[in-house]
């Protein structure tokens, strides 16, 4: 009983924040924060409760589940479930939404109950997304966190926030729709080969689809990678992010793009593992290429927002390329680079929204020298600018080195040019950093630095990500069951390089070299 | 015609009745809360009505009518959505409107006439049902006479009608020369025997596509819509677009599975053809659009058009996602055309996107509705209009339409900008400098039951898009009931 929880509160918690701003702004933050508060507790009770169960290899393959009929007309049950991977998200997601809201508490000003209502009600998708274990609750979460978010930015954005929102939401629906013609191809796929027409993941996941299997792929992969994003399905993020108000912007990098590739994790690499080897090489190539484009177009921004929505682009680029190594190490990789890409990009987006708000205006060009006006601002920012490009000790490098590791041992190639991202990171991140706080000032700009409520929110972020960076293994070891199975398809099926050459490393379990290196 | 008989057509008798003592009432005294009272009150028993005659059902009455649980679903949706436009009328009609008593009266004269076609089973009761909706919606168009753009319409609504009208009785002649009867069973009969090819049945049966494809609006036979839409005031509009597009499906439901569509491949054709035109051309025009009722109208003809994918799909499935997805629409339309009425000033509707800016700041009930309406036309979840999209693209995809349901599905994406667009006017902060917010609304004291009505729709929207089981099960019996009737077990249905 304690998933519809997860979600029962934020639904509820909007609903009430809705109701308490119109009484006083305040109450709604306050609903908004007990609310994401009691889930983030309610995560943790889940977690150190099921942590024995997680290490263990060969543990149950969901460590909670609930299950309600809904429509039995089409065998749709009301399915959530969750294992390691799922968890990881969730976790996530409380942590980054409360902190979310934390950040931008004197920054929206009107209609502060609808704001936090569309807030919490964006949440309980993204984490119904996670949880759904039947494909068309799944869908119904998919669409249903678009509304909440196309709201957050057409109506709290910057100024050209009706295109940016309208953008948005043609983009993803576009995708979704796409998806839903697969699920239902794969329900009636299923369903006349076995009688049984269900929508639940256990069944339909791992059919044989025949003939009909790119097709269904092509399907999935055109949502995830429209949301992921994959270069050139991107074009959505840089005015979405740039527009957005900072909750929604740290929503939008730190959580909605891990929809995509949990969707990519969970649905697409065990459909079909000859349509996705078939289909890996291009995945690989989509992500180098985001790598490399995310951070050539980072380094060439003159608004601060889209130059760090830009390196969303390149990050996630390593989000794919991992996923498609079809490689357990690179995976386990991957679902630490979602975390750490979602803590240090969040950072970076509030550090944006705070200068936004001080000095009203975006444009880097304007900014320079603010380091003796805001010392605390500019030690947050470097921080994570360091860890945005990799810096050994902090999250990120762990993860991405593991994607990098195991991409090397299946494809070298796009290995070796994807480390190049790399430096280009460097070049792109120092230059945030620079632009903002060293140098002359530009102009009279004063930057005021930041008060005890952000130092907080900095804080909270900069232990995860130094925690992470330091000891990634609680995170790997919660993950690793879920991603082995995953994995296991394309270990068992084929040999890869590793294999053939004799080397029988127990590849999908990362753990002493991950101790080793990190540490 | 026994007493059965006559108890059976009772949902007939009321909305007839209704019509007639509505006549005296308003020749005797001509009070407006009095004819609007009664006329909710009739609308509420004709409901009622049809849960009583459910148990006569399924029964011949007469060569004219069958009336088993097929026609009796579609009359209660049709009697439940008169009463929801009722109460949204008593709000919206202005005191200082003339003749707005005989609002009701022709209301109810379009309701008799779906209510007889979807309870057809003879070229006559089906011509007759046709003439009685639309003589009554000639009126409900054109009521408001100060207004010039409702005359507009109504000339314009009357001229196309009766045009189509002519179509459709010399199909029907067409076929009577060819099959020598006018009840649908022994054309279906006689169809079996015929060689498929016949010509002037295929032709007879064309004509009468046309005649239909006027009244369901659907590509090529639309161009009227928008003119009407805008012209006619909000509530009638919503009669147009829900009651009159009811009975017209209804009966193309039963008629073309009575005769067996799936034996005229040129028939399959013809529709998948106006299927695709009617999604592609109606969200295309829509976008262009800057009036809300002109929207409004080509999303409807777009609905259509995924209607006909369902009605394509064929077998028990495709009916039974039709008829969901019809009382989906006629939900979502309902509460539209309502937050439009609630929003409308006594002289003039609110049309333009400009009248709808910051609607939701001035006047947050309403455009709530509005936004919900939207919302579900566009299909996303927890609204009816999620379900319904859900509903006719499985039953595409499992008739293998892959064009059709590609369409669909692109031609959704291109829906949803113009409903952001109405989205984004209404969340708009308002323009600087008008004293009063734009969108005004009727009079403070007569809001009530228009509010009643937009909150029973508010309820039905997220009803259907959260737990539609009970909707699904009362409809699969209806499906049941015509499948039964016509086609021996088992050869109707795709789907399990």
């Amino acid at each position: 009983m304690m998933l519809p929880w997860l979600l029962g509160i934020l639904v509820a918690g909007g609903l009430l924040a809705w109701a308490a701003g119109r009484i006083a702004p305040a109450w709604a933050r306050w609903v908004a924060v007990a609310a994401l508060g009691a889930d983030l507790v309610l995560v943790a009770v889940i977690w150190i409760r099921h942590y024995q169960g997680l290490t263990l290899l060969g543990a149950p393959a969901w460590l909670l589940e609930w299950q309600v009929p809904w429509i039995p007309r089409f065998g749709i049950t009301f399915h959530l479930a969750v294992d390691g991977l799922s968890l990881v998200l969730v976790a996530l997601t409380a942590f980054l939404g409360l902190l979310s809201v934390i950040a931008s508490w004197t920054e929206v000003k009107a209609r502060v109950g609808f704001f936090h209502f569309n807030l919490l009600w964006v949440l309980a998708g993204i984490i119904g997304v996670f949880l759904a274990m039947d494909l068309f609750l799944f869908y119904f979460f998919w669409e249903l966190m678009l509304v909440p978010m196309y709201f957050l930015i057409g109506l709290w954005g910057h100024e050209k926030r009706i295109a940016a929102a309208f953008k948005f939401f043609l983009f993803t629906q576009a995708g979704g729709l796409a998806m839903l013609l697969s699920i239902l191809a794969l329900h009636f796929v299923h369903g006349r080969a076995t009688g049984v027409y269900t929508f639940e993941y256990a069944a339909l996941i791992g059919a044989p689809l025949g003939a009909a299997a790119p097709w269904i792929m092509l399907g999935f992969l055109l949502a995830f990678l429209v949301k992921t994003p994959g270069v050139p399905l991107h074009t959505w993020l840089p005015d979405a992010h740039a527009q957005a108000p900072t909750a929604g912007s740290v929503i939008l990098a730190g959580l909605l793009l891990k929809t995509g590739a949990y969707g990519l994790i969970r649905f697409v690499l065990p459909l079909s593992p000859e349509a996705v080897r078939a289909f890996a090489p291009f995945g690989m190539a989509i992500g180098v290429a985001g790598i490399l484009y995310g951070a050539k177009l980072a380094f060439a921004q003159t608004d601060l927002k889209r130059m760090v929505a830009y390196t969303s682009v390149s990050h996630m680029g390593f989000v794919l390329l991992g996923i498609f190594a079809l490689d357990g190490m690179a995976l386990q990789g991957v679902v630490l680079q979602i975390v750490c890409h979602g803590i240090s990009t969040g950072a970076l987006f509030i550090v944006a929204g705070a200068v936004q708000e001080r000095l009203k205006t975006r444009d880097l060009g304007l900014m320079g020298g603010f380091w003796n006006d805001a010392p605390r601002l500019g030690g947050a920012t470097l921080l994570f600018a360091l860890a945005s490009l990799g810096l050994p000790g902090l999250g990120n490098f762990v993860a991405e080195f593991l994607i990098l590791f195991g991409t090397f041992r299946v494809a070298p190639v796009f290995a070796v040019v994807a480390s190049l991202g790399l430096i280009a990171s460097t070049i792109y991140a120092l230059s945030l950093f620079q632009r903002i706080f060293h140098g002359t000032k530009p102009g009279a700009l004063r930057l005021q630095d930041i008060g005890a409520r952000e130092v907080a929110v900095f804080a909270a972020l900069a232990l995860a990500i130094v925690w992470l960076g330091l000891y990634p293994q609680p995170v790997l070891n919660t993950s690793r069951t879920a991603v082995a199975g995953i994995g296991d398809a394309y270990r068992h099926s084929s040999p890869t390089p590793g294999q053939a050459k004799g080397a029988p490393v127990s590849r999908d379990d990362p753990g002493p070299h991950v101790r080793g290196e990190a540490r | 015609m026994s007493a059965a008989d006559l108890l059976a057509l009772a949902p007939l008798w009321i909305a007839a009745g209704a019509a007639i003592i509505l006549l005296l009432l308003i020749s005797v005294r001509r009070h407006f809360g009095l004819s609007a009272g009664f006329s909710i009150l009739a609308a509420a028993a004709g409901l009622a009505s049809v849960f009583v005659v459910g148990r006569l059902a399924p029964r011949t009455v007469t060569a004219l009518f069958t009336v088993d649980g097929f026609a009796l679903f579609f009359i209660g949706v049709f009697f439940a959505a008169a009463l929801i436009i009722f109460l949204v009328a008593s709000s919206y009609l202005p005191p200082s409107a003339e003749r707005r008593e005989e609002f009701f009266l022709a209301a109810f004269a379009a309701l008799l006439g779906s209510s007889v076609l979807a309870a057809s089973a003879h070229f006559v009761s089906f011509v007759l049902g046709l003439e009685i909706l639309s003589v009554a919606l000639y009126v409900l168009i054109a009521f408001p006479l100060e207004r010039r753009e409702s005359i507009e319409a109504g000339t314009k609504y009357l001229v196309l009608a009766s045009a189509s009208a002519a179509f459709l009785l010399f199909g029907g002649a067409l076929i009577y020369g060819e099959t020598g009867a006018l009840d649908f069973a022994t054309w279906a009969a006689r169809t079996q025997e015929l060689p498929l090819s016949k010509p002037l049945f295929i032709l007879g049966v064309s004509l009468i596509i046309v005649g239909l494809g006027f009244k369901l609006a659907v590509v090529p036979f639309h161009i009227w819509t928008p003119d009407v839409y805008q012209g006619a005031p909000a509530p009638s509009a919503a009669l147009v677009a829900t009651i009159s597009k009811g009975g017209m499906l209804a009966f193309l439901l039963r008629f073309f599975w009575t005769i067996g569509l799936p034996r005229f491949p040129s028939l399959v054709l013809v529709f998948s053809l106006i299927a695709g035109a009617s999604m592609i051309a109606g969200n295309l025009l829509a976008l262009r659009q800057n009036r809300v009722k002109r929207i409004l109208a080509y999303s409807s003809i777009s609905h259509l058009g995924y209607i006909l994918v369902a009605f394509l799909a064929g077998g028990a499935a495709g009916l039974e996602a039709a008829a969901f997805y019809l009382v989906a629409y006629i939900i979502t339309m309902t509460a539209a055309f309502g937050s439009v009425a609630m929003l409308s000033s006594a002289d003039a509707d609110a049309d333009l996107l400009e009248d709808f800016r910051g609607a939701f700041w001035s006047r947050p009930g309403p455009a709530a509705v509005m936004t919900l309406a939207m919302l579900s036309l566009a299909g996303i979840p927890l609204t009816a209009g999620f379900l319904g999209k859900f509903y006719v693209a499985s039953a595409g995809v499992g008739a293998s339409l892959w064009a059709l349901v590609v369409i669909l599905v692109a031609t959704s994406v291109i829906g949803l900008y113009y409903y952001l667009r109405v989205l984004t006017a209404m969340y708009a902060r308002p323009r600087e400098g008008t004293a009063e917010a734009r969108p005004q609304g009727p009079r403070r004291g007569a809001r009530a039951s228009g509010a009643i009505a937009l909150v029973l729709l508010v309820l039905l929207l997220l009803w259907l898009g959260v737990l539609p089981t009970g909707l699904i099960d009362a409809i699969r019996t209806t499906a049941a009931a015509l499948a039964g009737a016509v086609l021996p077990p088992g050869s109707g249905g795709g789907l399990p």
